[in-house]
């Protein structure tokens, strides 16, 4: 494929892709999906549903049992070394070699890339600077900590600056400070057109970052749209009211579901459309004063909940994995 | 030259160069402990016990018979160990992933980790070699001969390491083979003594082992004396790095303990 045929293609397309282990586990049953350019896409579902399954075909670490995948227009299976140039992988466990040094470790990458040694070590360079681990660089990677050693496999799988980006629960165990200061860096890396792929556990991440979804259960695609589109369904909400008192008998609003959590704790769910004055209103009337509020969870987690224990209850359904 | 052939070149460089820095940076693990055993074979086998012995073949003494099998010992185990470590330290640790989804072909692969294997056996037969001189005198009778044969052995037990590796599941399994197959075949292939020694059907049942045609080259190389014809050696020893080269590269396609 050219390279103006490649930057026509969409990003990734995976098509109908199977995956049947050897123990008989079928991991992923059909899959199909397209990612456009520049896309920051989340890729969400339980354990076990065939997430690190998919990212492991099109990082070709797991050999498909039927279907393809194409990046920006290559197919992984027939053209596994053109695909691989344009991919970077952070995967869910640390797969460096700990007793070598961060810098090592990002020149090494690069040599496998076939990126001269020179150049290599300049891009170390800035990536190691950018995730702030250039202090790091001559120390062996075992020494690290658990943040850092994230941030060392980002560094990594940027030595190639791939067009598509693949990050694994890249911030699993990984503190809120540190968190932030990587999504600053993948969000910038986004936004000069590399095209992002995210799985990861944390919701409100996806929420925040991404601009459209898949969600993936039982190896089969359950939801595959725009976020916007996606929270826009949601269509009832919990809040948490913290109150000075609560009656022994909790009073009754309608299309409001009051749940008592502790003494000065209320729960209610009420549909988005109702108002909430006349939630305010009621509670006053029963003597009851809401000193703070907050919603219960986030938006998509409450979704993907849903969208999860719906597919669980379909007639027929069996869990894969 | 093409870029894919370049990035290639770049890629076996690095890889290379990778398993150099390794065998430097663990260096009491990789090149002292094989000289001090060899010291002691020297000291014991040679010097106490060759003393004894007096000359053994063509005139040459224990000690001088011994060196030529010792050093390609040398040579095997650690060819065999440095690849059946490192390449599956790195399967154990996942490290081995950051070459499974690069681009590297896989030839570029197997070509780096042997090549890794080789210079770590030929550093530690060069180290040995040296040592023997503190015992005896040496004059290499056929150069080219004794670096074909030891390049030859210490390839082909890097790709029998390699094999290993990949089958590897746990670190006994590395352990495995070197113990119940390699140490056997060693000692069993003619370092210490001349298989013309044997009776039949040990002489016989001796030449179906090839660390007998690896040292006898070697011995040929060094000394001019050998049990084997040293064509057939030759033969026999390129027949074995071609077909462990297939093999191995046939594992790597397969993803064979590599990919799932």
């Amino acid at each position: 494929m050219s390279p103006q045929s490649q930057d026509k293609a969409p990003a990734l397309v995976v098509d109908n892709l199977r995956k049947t282990y050897g123990n008989g586990v079928e991991a992923l049953r059909g899959i199909s999906l397209t990612v456009q350019p520049g896309d920051f896409f989340a890729l969400l579902g339980p354990n076990g549903a065939g997430k690190s399954t998919l990212i492991g075909i099109l990082s070709s670490l797991v050999n498909a049992t039927s279907g393809d995948a194409r990046v920006f227009g290559i197919s992984v299976n027939r053209q596994r070394s053109e695909a691989m140039k344009l991919i970077g992988l952070v995967p869910q466990e640390i797969n460096f070699n700990q007793f070598e040094k961060p810098f090592d470790i990002c020149v090494n990458e690069a040599g496998f890339y076939g990126i001269p040694r020179k150049i290599a070590a300049e891009r170390a360079e800035k990536y190691l600077k950018e995730l702030r681990l250039w202090d790091k660089a001559q120390m062996q990677a075992r020494t690290l900590s658990g943040g850092m050693k994230r941030r060392l496999m980002i560094a990594r799988a940027m030595m190639n600056e791939p067009r598509l980006l693949i990050l694994d629960e890249p911030t699993a165990g990984v503190d809120i400070e540190i968190r932030r200061s990587m999504w600053q860096f993948v969000s910038a890396i986004n936004a000069a057109g590399t095209t992002v792929i995210l799985t990861t556990h944390y919701l409100e991440e996806a929420e925040s970052l991404c601009r459209n979804i898949a969600i993936i259960d039982h190896g089969t695609i359950i939801e595959n749209t725009s976020m916007k589109r996606l929270l826009a369904t949601l269509d009832v909400e919990t809040f948490v009211l913290d109150v000075t008192t609560i009656p022994a008998e909790l009073p009754s609003i309608p299309n409001v579901t009051l749940r008592r959590r502790d003494e000065h704790t209320l729960e209610a769910e009420m549909a988005r459309s109702h108002d909430l004055n006349s939630l305010f209103a009621t509670l006053s009337v029963h003597g009851i004063a809401v000193t703070s509020m907050r919603n219960k969870t986030n938006r998509l987690e409450e979704l993907f909940v849903r969208l999860v224990e719906n597919g669980r209850h379909e007639p027929g359904r069996e869990r894969a994995a | 030259m093409s870029s894919n052939a370049a990035a290639n070149l770049v890629a076996l460089n690095t890889l290379v160069r990778r398993e150099i820095v390794r065998i430097m940076r663990i260096w009491t693990q990789t090149l002292i402990p094989p000289a001090i055993t060899m010291t002691l074979y020297f000291v014991i086998f040679g010097k106490l016990i060759g003393s004894r012995i007096g000359t053994i073949q063509g005139g040459f003494s224990y000690m001088q018979y011994i060196v030529p099998g010792l050093v390609m010992m040398s040579i095997i185990t650690n060819s065999y160990g440095n690849i059946s470590s490192s390449f599956f330290g790195a399967k154990f640790s996942r490290a081995v992933e950051e070459m499974l989804v690069s681009p590297m072909p896989n030839w570029v692969i197997l070509t780096g980790y042997v090549a890794g294997a080789v210079v770590r056996g030929l550093v530690v037969g060069v180290l040995v070699l040296v040592i023997a001189l503190f015992f005896t005198d040496l004059h290499v009778v056929h150069p080219l001969i004794t670096f074909a044969s030891v390049l030859l052995g210490a390839t082909i037990f890097s790709l029998a390491g390699f094999v290993n590796a990949v089958y590897a599941k746990k670190f006994d399994d590395i352990a495995l083979v070197p113990t119940f197959i390699l140490t056997p075949l060693t000692y069993l292939g003619g370092v210490f003594y001349s298989v013309t020694m044997l009776g039949e059907p040990w002489q016989a049942i001796s030449r179906a082992n090839p660390i007998l045609y690896m040292v006898n080259a070697f011995r040929y190389g060094v000394l001019g004396i050998s049990d084997v014809h040293v064509g057939w050696a030759f033969v026999v020893m390129l027949g074995f790095v071609a077909a462990l080269t297939v093999f191995a590269l046939q594992l790597l396609k397969r993803g064979v303990g590599l990919r799932s």
